[in-house]
Parts: structure tokens; sequence; C-alpha cells
């Protein structure tokens, strides 16, 4: 039985469709991420999976249970963590560590070597309200109580938002170790470079699905070659790539642009040095989930 | 039932680690009961009163001492003619004045009928009213004396006892109406703002995703409100019996256990409130208006029911407070027991009963 069956989920609010077709399966033991900017629908397809909204049309399984007739019985079983910070400010983390053990029926020794790693980088400031934590920790303290009733499966809905990076890492890391313990993950976040430590991932826009696959199998069936540029002017240099007839997209990429074209390199970069750009760099590139999401993106938004 | 525990507990966290709602719910009821036994108060003392006296016989210098021998008057000045009343108006610290014709005690002795005059600074209609009531028992008083001196032909003379309350204390109405006000704020308004805070905060959305029901969810909110307004009307019980002699007549016990009815009450109105806002701002504001003001306003607390216009007489039975005034003052001047109050009592229950089934069925088990 797969943990997490979803299938053809639409949700409209008002005028705005949320959530259009999405289907899909999280297998047992499986990190599955769902990217997507922000308005992409995440949030509101953790709800639904939560029970804490009702699709228009679909249906949704949690460990085999529906999220609309069986809501009661998925409350008990699932580890949910909105991606709004929700924990009780007042309340210092040992306390809402406490709390949400006791209002699921258990106790932190019960379960926890579940959320010892987690637990133990808290600690140091278990008499400190949650409200005063940094970002990093308040996401750790989360997800621990999320887990402290040994969920069976487990909803992230964008854990690492507004974490810093070595944060973030450290909290990937968490999850890959939570997977060892074959509970199956759903995560949702908006940081491309986040999709390659999932074992699947499906790409969000608009409320729909664009690609769903491994994050190798994603990059591999982009076909298109992709080059990186680099000049002493970059804000001009985009301007002009952009302008350019031969150039079909550009996105900046860290200290590079990500580029694809019609023609080959010489052609554009000849008409680069032409446009006085110096300190000109050119070199092919391998795709990257963001280069697929943009090209998937300009192809939603641009149907040929 | 552990859970129940740990939720209320939590709750007591909340409460006491929120120094704001501390001085809410303890520092209100101390002041508004202290403000309104002292400050704010429609008894009248020390009225200050000019006489202008025409007369100057035995007589009118008797009703003139008379007067101004009560705590409610004391004589400013002596007029010298009618030009002089309108300036001491002016002045705006004589409140009355008391004009006796020439010839006060040969017309109060020989034709058996001497008149006054009592001119009082109406811009404040209660006091005018009030100083001439009480000038008027005592020029009769001083009448009766006189005539009984004399042994004039029969009159029928009025025996008037203010029942309950004789000395005509305005603490005596104050005290069930401040503390109608306080249950009101504390319980409607604290609980409407704590369940909101839980929606506003997103916690609301971890508690739905919990085993917990909703029965328990509110019952965990609401029991340290419960406890907590139960306690404060003591405190504000006490105050009023200590500090300004208020009686209890009736039974305590009755009066301690309409007390938690009324809290149930006003907790019930709370979680309805609740049910419908998403915002502390909004439940604040609803609490405010559509609790406070009429509470203040409409309940009997302020301005007497029975001089109201008949459409507000009628709204006024759906406000909880009214009932409860009324069982507070049948109760501690009264002190009636449970048969009189029977019938406002279950009228309480019967309110409580209806916005806890109406919350109940509006909690929302999901989002939206």
């Amino acid at each position: 039985m797969e943990p997490i069956v979803v299938q053809n989920i639409y949700k409209q609010f008002g005028n705005v469709s949320a959530l259009h077709d999405i289907s899909f399966t999280v297998g047992p033991g499986e990190l599955f991420g769902l990217i997507g900017p922000d308005g992409a629908g995440k949030s509101t397809l953790f709800r639904i999976l939560a029970t804490l909204l009702l699709a228009d049309k679909g249906k949704a399984m949690v460990n085999g249970l529906d999220v609309v007739k069986d809501y009661r019985a998925i409350r008990r079983q699932v580890g949910y963590m909105p991606g709004k910070f929700s924990l009780y400010q007042d309340l210092t983390v040992e306390e809402n560590l406490h709390f949400f053990a006791t209002i699921f029926n258990t106790t932190v020794k019960e379960n926890y070597d579940l959320i010892r790693d987690i637990y133990e980088q808290i600690a140091p400031f278990k008499n400190r309200p949650a409200g005063k934590l940094s970002g990093g920790m308040k996401q750790k303290l989360a997800l621990c109580c999320a887990l402290v009733h040994k969920p069976s499966v487990l909803f992230l809905d964008e854990p690492t938002t507004g974490v810093d990076p070595v944060s973030r890492k450290e909290f990937w890391d968490m999850l890959q170790r939570l997977k060892e313990k074959n509970i199956p993950i759903l995560v949702s976040t908006p940081y491309m470079d986040e999709a390659t430590l999932c074992d699947r991932v499906a790409l969000m826009q608009n409320g729909a699905i664009m690609q769903i696959d491994t994050p190798p199998a994603i990059v591999a069936e982009f076909r298109t070659k992709i080059w990186a540029f680099k000049s002493d002017d970059m804000y001009r240099l985009i301007r002009d790539l952009r302008a350019h007839p031969e150039v079909k997209t550009c996105f900046a990429f860290g200290e590079f642009l990500h580029v694809t074209m019609t023609a080959g390199p010489e052609e554009v970069s000849g008409s680069l040095t032409a446009g006085g750009h110096t300190g000109l760099v050119i070199k092919p590139a391998n795709a990257g989930i963001e280069d697929v999401f943009m090209a998937l993106m300009q192809a939603q938004t641009q149907p040929v | 039932m552990k859970q129940f525990f740990e939720f209320v507990k939590k709750e007591c966290f909340h409460i006491f680690r929120d120094r704001r709602t501390l001085i809410i719910l303890f520092g209100m009821p101390v002041v508004l009961i202290v403000l309104f036994g002292f400050a704010i108060t429609n008894e009248i003392r020390h009225a200050r009163v000019a006489v202008l006296d025409y007369s100057q016989d035995a007589l009118s210098h008797g009703l003139v001492n008379k007067i101004t021998a009560s705590t409610y008057f004391d004589l400013a000045e002596n007029l010298r003619s009618e030009k002089d009343i309108l300036p001491a108006f002016r002045k705006g610290d004589i409140r009355m004045v008391i004009v006796i014709p020439n010839g006060f005690s040969r017309d109060f002795i020989r034709e058996r009928k001497a008149s006054i005059q009592l001119l009082t600074d109406a811009s404040d209609p209660n006091t005018a009213t009030t100083l001439i009531n009480y000038a008027n028992a005592i020029i009769g008083r001083y009448q009766q004396e006189q005539t009984n001196l004399q042994h004039l032909p029969l009159t029928i003379h009025p025996e008037v006892r203010m029942v309950y309350n004789p000395m005509l204390k305005s603490v005596f109405l104050f005290v069930p109406g401040v503390m109608t006000l306080i249950l009101m704020l504390v319980c409607a308004m604290m609980t409407s703002i704590t369940i909101t805070r839980e929606k506003e905060l997103g916690t609301m959305e971890i508690l739905l995703v919990s085993p917990l029901r909703p029965m328990l969810i509110i019952a965990g909110k609401v029991v340290p409100y419960v406890l907590l307004s139960f306690f404060i009307s003591i405190i504000i019980l006490c105050l009023g019996s200590w500090i300004f002699g208020m009686p209890v007549k009736g039974s305590i016990l009755l009066l301690l256990s309409a007390c938690g009815l009324f809290c149930l009450t006003a907790l019930s109105l709370g979680i309805l409130i609740s049910s419908l806002t998403n915002s502390q701002q909004t439940a604040m504001m609803v609490s405010m208006m559509g609790l406070l003001l009429p509470t203040i306003l409409l309940s009997g607390f302020v301005y007497p029911i029975e001089s109201m216009p008949v459409p507000l007489q009628i709204v006024s039975n759906i406000l909880p407070a009214k009932w409860f005034i009324i069982i507070l003052k049948d109760i501690m001047l009264k002190g009636s027991g449970l048969r009189q109050i029977a019938l406002p009592m279950g009228i309480l229950g019967g309110m409580t009963c209806f916005f806890l089934i109406v919350s109940l069925r509006k909690f929302k088990i999901r989002l939206s």
C-alpha cells in the first residue's frame, strides 16, 4: 500500500485555480519533494492531505485512509509541520515538546530515539521561549514536535524557508536520517537546489504539476544545451542576451547566466563583444533542476 | 483526561506569562470598583446653596439652619437681592438658591400657607432633581415639626421609607453593575481573544491535526478562565462588602452559584464570538461593541430600563447582563431565595445552552 496517494485533485479559491488535476503517489520510506515558487499551490495541497481543507474534486488517501471520510484516523497518524511557524511562542522549547507529546497521547521519553538527533541540537536552549529562538532552531523544534508522536507519514510544508544555509543543510541531513527509519516524507520547498536531495520531485507551477521524476532523470531528460555566460557588467549582459534574437532563455544562476540559444556561442559572443562587453566568459554548463524548471515554466506560460 | 489537563496547564502558562492579560484580569476589577464606588457617584453631598432671605425672622432662620445642617447642603453665601441670584449661579459652584419672601413667618402662622422658592442649576438635570427632592423632604420635615408644636388641623403625612437601600447609596447599584461588566469583559472578551489567537498564530492548524476533539480544545481553553472569573467575582464581592458595606442578605452559596452561571453564559458568548471571527482584533471589537456597550447602557446598570423607549426595553431582554443584575440585586439587597430568582436563572441557563450549541455547531473541524 502506498502511504500517500493523490488522484486528480482540484481546488478552486474564488476565481483562482489553486490546484489543477494533481496526481502522484509517495512510496514507503520515500522522500518526495514538491518544488515550486510561492503561490504554486504547495501549501493548499498539504492542507488537503492533512485533512484541513476539502478538495473540490478528486481523491486523496493517506495510509489507505480517505482524507475526507477518515479524517479523524489520519489526524492520529500523521505529523504535520505548517509553513508558518506554529508553536506556542510563550512556551519554552521543552514545554512545547511536552505539550505536543501529551495531546497525541504519548510522552517525549517514549519516542525519544526518533527525535534524539534533532533535539540534542536544541537541548541547550530547552528553557528558552520558542518565540526567542532563531529561524533554524524554530524549524528544528517544529520538526521535533511533528515527530514526537512517531507519525507514520510526515508532511513538511516549506521547512527551510527563512532559514540560513547552514541550518538548511543540517535540516536536510536530518530528513535523510529520518528516511532511514522508513518514514515517508512529503516536503515542499521553493529552493531548487534542495530538489536534488529528494528521492523524487514534482515540479509545480500555478497549481499544476509540470513533471514528476527522480532529480537525475529530470535533468537527463533535458536535452537543450546550456551555456554559462559571465562578463564584467552582468546587468547589461542579462539585458543584451535577452534582447538577442538567437537567445531562447536567459536566467541568472549563481555568478553565471544560464542561456539556451538556437545558434552557436560564437555568433552570440561576437555580437556581445561588438556591443562593448569585456571579460566575457562562455562555457558549456550542466543543466540543473532550476534550468528544467525555468524551461518548463516558460513552456507553460507561453504555450506554442 | 491527561490531554485535557495538559491543555489547561498550557493555557495557564499563556495567562500568567502575559503581563497585559494579568493586568486586565486583576487590575481592572479593583480599579473599576474603586472608581465607581468613590468617584463616579450620583449621590449628593455638600452641595453649595445660597440663601436670599427677605423675611429674616425666627421661622425663616430655622428653616435655613435646618437645610444647611444636613450633610447634603452647605451654606455658601447670603444674597441681598434678586439681582445677585444669576451671578451666583454663573460663578458655577452654587447648585441651589433658596428664596424666602417677606413675611414668611406671618404667612405661615396666620394664613397657614407660606411659600418659598427653590432655584436650581438644571444644566445638570439629575443633580437638580435630586437636590429639589432632598430640599423638599427637609422642608416637609421642618413644617411638620412646626405644625406639631402648634397643633394645627389634620394633615396627610406620608411616611416615606426607602426599602432595601434606606440610605440611597449608589454603591448598591454599582457593585452589581461593575461585577456584571467585569465578568462580561473577562469571560467573553478574554475567551474570544484567546481562541482567535490560536487561529491567528496558526497553532489552531496543528491542534486540528491532532487527535484532540473540538469539545476538548474549547473546554481546555475555557476552564482556566472559568476559575479565574469565579475568583475575580469573589474579589469584587469582598471589595464591595469590606469597603462599601454592600450587604449580602441572601444565601452566599446561591450568590456564588449565580455568579458561576453567569460566568458560563459569558464564556459561551465568548466562544460563540471566537467561532465566528478569525482575528484577535475583530474578536475584541465585537466583544467591545456587541457586549460591553449594551451591558453598560441597556442592562439597567446605568440607566433604568423602565425609562427606556419600548423597543430598547424589548432589546434589553436578550442581554444576559440584565438578568444577572436582577439576580444580584435580589440576592444581595432583598435576600431573595432560589424561588424568587428562578426565572432569571432559568433564562441565563437557557442562553448558555443556546450559545454553546450554536458555537459547537459552528466550530470548524477544518480550516475554511
